[in-house]
C-alpha cells in the first residue's frame, strides 16, 4: 500500500510536467494562465498523495484546502484583470 | 479490504483523467478547445482522486474534510474556467475554424 502511493506520486509528477510545455510556449497569455491553473489543480492531488506516503493526511488536507482557495482566487483575479483589456488589432 | 480495492481502482481512474486533460492541453489547436479539455477532465479527475481517498480513509474526520474539499473543487474549478473563457472572449480572441480561407471564414460568432 505504501509502495503503491510512492509510485502513484511518481506518475503524478510526470503528469504535472506536461502542461509546463503550454506555459512556456503559449501563443497568448490566456494559454499560459490555463496551464498554470492546470498545474495547480494537479499539485493538489500530489500533495494529498504525499500526505498518504508520510502517514500525516490530517495535516496535508488543511494544506490542500488553503491551496485550492489560493488557486481559485488567483485565476479569478487574472481573469478579472484581463477581461477589461482589449486586443491591439 | 474492499474499501482499499475500490479506492485504488478509483485513484487509477482519476490519474487517467488527469493524463487525458494534460494531453488535451498540449495537443488541441485553440485556446477555447484547450480550455474545454482541461476544464472538464481535470475536474472529474481530481474529484475521482478525492473520492478514492475517502473510500480508503473510511468514516473518520479526515473523510469529512475530504468531502468539503470535494464540494469546493466541484464548485470552483468550472467557475475559474468560465471566468477565463469570458475574459478571452471580451479580449477579442478569435475561435479556431477548420477552413481559414474564404470571405469571413474566421469571424467570431460570439458578440
Amino acid at each position: 500500500m505504501h509502495k503503491f502511493f510512492l509510485y502513484y506520486s511518481l506518475v503524478l509528477t510526470i503528469i504535472i510536467f506536461i502542461p509546463l510545455y503550454r506555459v512556456v510556449k503559449g501563443p497568448t497569455i490566456f494559454d499560459r494562465m490555463l496551464g498554470a491553473g492546470a498545474i495547480g489543480t494537479k499539485t493538489m492531488v500530489l500533495i494529498l498523495t504525499i500526505g498518504l506516503v508520510f502517514n500525516r493526511l490530517d495535516m496535508f488536507i488543511d494544506i490542500i484546502l488553503a491551496y485550492a482557495v489560493l488557486n481559485f482566487i488567483g485565476t479569478i483575479a487574472i481573469a478579472k484583470f484581463l477581461g477589461t483589456e482589449k486586443s491591439k488589432e | 479490504m474492499i474499501g482499499n480495492t475500490l479506492g485504488i481502482i478509483t485513484l487509477i481512474g482519476g490519474a487517467f483523467f488527469l493524463l487525458v486533460g494534460s494531453i488535451g492541453l498540449i495537443r488541441l489547436p485553440d485556446f477555447y478547445t484547450r480550455n474545454h479539455a482541461t476544464g472538464k477532465s481535470d475536474t472529474l479527475g481530481i474529484m475521482l482522486v478525492i473520492f478514492g481517498l475517502m473510500l480508503i480513509e473510511g468514516f473518520t474526520l479526515n473523510s469529512a474534510k475530504l468531502a468539503f474539499a470535494l464540494i469546493f473543487v466541484f464548485l470552483t474549478n468550472p467557475t475559474g474556467t468560465h471566468a477565463l473563457t469570458n475574459a478571452a472572449l471580451n479580449y477579442g480572441l478569435k475561435p479556431w475554424f477548420k477552413q481559414q480561407t474564404g470571405k469571413g471564414g474566421s469571424r467570431c460568432t460570439g458578440k
